[in-house]
């Protein structure tokens, strides 16, 4: 019985789980041999004798030389850097204190404004694009970073509300009442003892913000059409296609470098992104 | 007796503090969702084209685009999508979450990998599926081809017939992992005691998940659903890059013929009118779930 | 140092009325205990003089002064909280030292107050951890220390002692009442627990439903009750009540229910005389019954034992008089056991009738 229990994790357990893994991370290391490819033996069909989908002889960096060297890779990389760290900054300030607002205080409208962020938290990005476009035109700021960093707290603050105040709510009234009858007003109670018992919420909502910031497309496609204002994104879909021609070996190599940031930030910060994923989610 | 200044005496009526940490908030709302809904509306009216303030037309463009077969098409695909890919998200993802709410060695560093499709950015994985479903490289024809399960070459994205179901598998990959670890954050709430009670009671392992485990995780399952569904339903990044709409427009999305007609070939107000038909049925879904949520808070 | 003063202070939350017309004068220096069951107002009134709660009529004045309208923060009060409240991301000297920060103090008088309350509250070694590194007791010390730092007009508590195990509640309630002894500031305490009340209050103030039932000396409120939820909520084990009818019968006065006849003793017949023929409720203390002698006659009933709990100081019997359940403390020295037929006295000078309907004394 034993022995048939081992054979039996084998099979319900090791074997689904390897093959979730497989299947969620083939793509990831698809992209990495492909960025070290060199171009012979890239373009050899699928029947070709010699095609070696798993591994390459002769690995190069050709490609990645070329995205950094030809291309507008780095530009778009700082664009976007910037974009998305200023979004995510308006979006914290405004998010922290609404969702504050909205957890602590009472007030007439208060309920119903809850609502009005909650359904735009929901309101996807598509919906309204086609007349964002004609407002970003119109206050004369398309095609400038300004466009994405304005537009992008549109979806983060109420993520970041909507989160913010999961954890404010967490927080006992007490210590903020203990602060006022310590002699703080409501203001500062709320910045020197809410706040900082609120960081690690902060920093979920800061990287999920982050993330999503650069992670964004149909603003970023539609907002943008120069070459040297564009995100990584947006850039790499577009520039890197010429007409019909797709240089795979610098696209796989834009789309590695390209999100690498938010590897980075994401493995720094696993716990809190998780937290932040699943806070959202409850509500 | 401290002094404070005017400004935070006035700050300590509730209703002025919470104005003004909302006056924010409010403004770019109201600017950049509130504004923007009312001028597309306004638009979806209208006949403006890039350029063209255009005038009042009444409900013509509907007309327009519900004679429109394309449109009929991209409606169709967007159901059709929605539904099948929840479906299978919520089945894997929940089958992951099961996998991984067990103990084992590395579970972290698993579940670290596992978001990996949820995190990176989607056009950019989209484009090494784009690279994998490519007619003459694919590396699933090699494999079916090594495995003597195809002769000739599978078409991935051009085959009409078989693109849509192409641009689903991404989205069901993309979509599975942030299932598995909402769910598995929903599973880790239940009280492990409740399954040995269970079991005590004489409950299999099935009795077990479904009178015990299921209930307990339908709240989150629920909301995780819904919000999926919003998401899917507008999706556009995914058709975008694969395919664009083709082969012969039998992939549009309602997001991505609205960006064709609205943005591609500049009839704004038809594509408004586009962008604007997934209303009523965001509408739905959002007005469930905040009945579906207020509900689960009342019980 | 400051007298309260709370008139016709009125709390309405949608749809409840939490607090009704209460009236309250605190002397200066003294410590007034709010006492009743949960839901009766007295936190809710705790929090009004606090300045956490808005009042909906009536007025609160510290020294003469109106501060209905006064922030928290001008109040010149200090509070202690049930869960203590302590800020977790600040040190024990941060804590202590926060109010007087707010309240622009300069640096070597923070540092001289909390050094001082620290040595009073002997907490001095544990001033740069943080509050999850303290037991249940230290944080209770730091929660007084938090308050006692900034020399309060008044100290308000609510349920400081709720959160500690009970041998740590004994000696804190020890400790809080040698430290109000040595401050002397006006503090105003809630509880539920009445020996909590009797044991530090100067005076008790007994609130139900929102109102005001008593406000009294501790043995006051033991010896006078007013009404009959005073005198079943003071003591312990309570008070038993037993419904009687008043009947007249060779020129006294008789207390008649089920297995029971009783006489009024002559001190209480006076005023009782009115209510001849009503029906009334009896209210005897556990402690004022014991076994009946020959002598006690009049004063004396049977009873039959259901159950006999020996706690080692004394005996308590559970017994039944009729249909009514009675508890008697008696000497640890006498033997009893279940099912027996007893015959219990009572002190006369310590027996109390209630109305039936208006429960007030009489």
């Amino acid at each position: 019985m034993i022995e048939g229990a081992r054979w039996r994790k084998w099979l319900w357990f090791y074997l689904p789980l390897g093959a979730f893994i497989l299947a969620l991370l083939f793509p990831f290391y698809w992209m990495v041999v492909t960025t070290v490819r060199p171009d012979g033996e890239l373009y050899r069909p699928w029947n070709h004798p010699l095609y070696s989908p798993f591994w390459t002889s002769n690995p190069t960096f050709e490609h990645v030389k070329d995205l950094l060297q030809e291309t507008l890779f780095n530009t778009w990389m700082l664009n976007t850097m910037f974009i998305a760290l200023v979004a995510t900054l308006i979006s914290l300030f405004c998010g922290v204190i609404a969702g504050y607002a909205l957890a602590r205080l009472t007030f007439r409208w208060a309920g119903v404004l809850g609502t009005a962020i909650f359904v735009t938290y929901l309101v996807p990005q598509t919906l309204l694009f086609i007349p964002l476009a004609e407002i970003i035109r119109d206050y004369r700021i398309g095609d400038t970073p300004w466009a994405l960093i304005l537009t992008y707290p549109t979806f983060l603050i109420p993520f970041c509300t909507w989160l913010m105040m999961g954890y404010f709510k967490a927080i006992p009234r007490e210590l903020e009442e203990c602060a006022r009858i310590d002699g703080a007003a409501r203001w500062q109670a709320m910045v020197y003892i809410i706040f900082p018992i609120a960081v690690p919420g902060i920093l979920s909502a800061g990287i999920f913000a982050f993330t999503l910031s650069w992670n964004e497309f149909i603003y970023a496609l539609v907002f943008l059409s120069s070459p040297e204002q564009k995100t990584v994104p947006v850039g790499v879909t577009s520039e890197l296609i010429r007409g019909d021609v797709f240089f795979w070996g610098s696209l796989m190599a834009g789309a590695l470098i390209g999100s690498i940031p938010v590897a980075i930030v994401y493995s720094f910060f696993v716990e809190h992104y998780v937290a932040g994923m699943t806070g959202s989610v409850k509500g | 007796m401290a002094t404070r200044g005017p400004i935070s005496r006035a700050l300590e009526r509730e209703d002025t503090l919470a104005f003004w940490l909302l006056a924010p908030t409010l403004l770019i709302l109201t600017l950049f969702i509130a504004y923007p809904f009312v001028r597309g509306v306004w638009l979806s009216l209208s006949n403006s084209t890039v350029g063209e303030p255009g005038h009042f037309i009444g409900l013509a463009n509907f007309y327009k685009i519900f004679s429109d077969s394309i449109f009929r098409t991209a409606a169709y695909n967007t159901f059709v999508y929605t539904a099948i890919t929840t479906v299978f998200k919520l089945a894997l993802g929940l089958w992951l979450a099961l996998l991984l709410n067990r103990h084992f060695r590395g579970k972290s560093w698993v579940r670290a990998f596992i978001l990996l499709p949820f995190i990176i950015p989607t056009v950019l994985s989209t484009l090494a599926w784009k690279w994998m479903f490519d007619p003459t490289f694919s590396v699933f024809n090699w494999l079916f081809w090594k495995l003597h399960i195809i002769n000739s070459r599978i078409n991935w994205l051009g085959d009409p017939e078989l693109a849509m179901g192409s641009i689903m598998m991404v989205n069901v990959w993309r979509g599975v992992p942030f299932y598995a670890i909402s769910l598995l954050a929903g599973l880790q709430t239940i009280n492990p005691d409740l399954h040995e009670a269970a079991a005590i009671d004489g409950a299999n392992r099935f009795q077990r998940f479904w009178y015990v485990t299921w209930p307990l995780l339908l709240p989150v399952t629920m909301v995780v659903v819904l919000f999926s569904v919003i998401q899917t339903f507008a999706d556009f990044q995914l058709v975008y890059v694969l395919t664009g709409g083709g082969p012969a427009n039998a992939t549009h999305l309602f997001a991505t013929y609205a960006y064709q007609i609205g943005i591609g070939t500049g009839l704004l107000s038809e594509g408004a009118a586009i962008s604007l038909a997934m209303f009523p049925a965001l509408l739905l879904v959002v007005v469930f779930q905040l009945w579906y949520i207020r509900k689960v808070e009342n019980r | 140092m400051a007298q309260v003063k709370l008139t016709n202070l009125n709390k309405k939350f949608d749809g409840t009325h939490a607090v009704k017309d209460v009236n309250l004068e605190i002397r200066d220096r003294e410590f007034v205990v709010l006492v009743g069951p949960s839901g009766c107002g007295k936190t809710t009134t705790l929090r009004m003089v606090a300045g956490l709660e808005e009042i909906s009529s009536g007025d609160i004045s510290i020294d003469g002064k109106v501060v209905n309208n006064l922030a928290p923060m001008d109040r010149d009060i200090a509070m202690v909280f049930q869960n203590y409240a302590l800020y977790p991301h600040m040190t024990v000297y941060d804590n202590m030292a926060f109010g007087l920060r707010m309240r622009k103090f300069e640096r070597p008088e923070i540092d001289r107050r909390v050094t001082h309350a620290a040595d009073v509250l002997g907490i001095q070694p544990l001033l740069e951890r943080r509050p999850r590194q303290l037991s249940g007791g230290q944080r209770q010390r730091v929660a007084l220390g938090r308050a006692i730092v900034r020399n309060p007009r008044v100290f308000l508590f609510d349920e400081p002692l709720s959160n500690l195990d009970a041998a740590l509640r004994v000696q804190m309630r020890v400790e809080l009442k040698r430290l109000h002894e040595r401050l002397e500031t006006t503090a105003i305490y809630v509880t539920h627990d009445q020996v909590e009340a009797m044991t530090l209050g100067d005076r008790v103030v007994v609130m139900k439903d929102g109102t005001v039932q008593q406000v009294g000396g501790p043995l006051e409120l033991y010896d006078r009750p007013a009404n009959r939820f005073v005198a079943g909520f003071i003591g312990s084990p309570a008070m038993n009540f037993i419904g009687a009818t008043l009947a007249e019968a060779n020129g006294s006065l008789w207390a008649e229910a089920q297995g029971l006849r009783v006489r009024v003793p002559p001190q209480k017949a006076e005023r009782l005389r009115r209510h001849a023929g009503q029906r009334v409720v009896m209210g005897l203390r556990p402690e004022t019954l014991r076994p009946a002698t020959a002598a006690d006659s009049d004063y004396a009933f049977d009873a039959t034992i259901d159950v006999v709990e020996p706690l080692g100081s004394e005996i308590l019997l559970d017994v039944r008089v009729g249909d009514s359940p009675v508890v008697a403390r008696v000497d640890p020295g006498l033997r009893f056991s279940a099912r027996e037929r007893v015959r219990l006295a009572f002190d006369p000078a310590r027996v109390h009738f209630f109305d039936a309907t208006s429960e007030a004394a009489i």
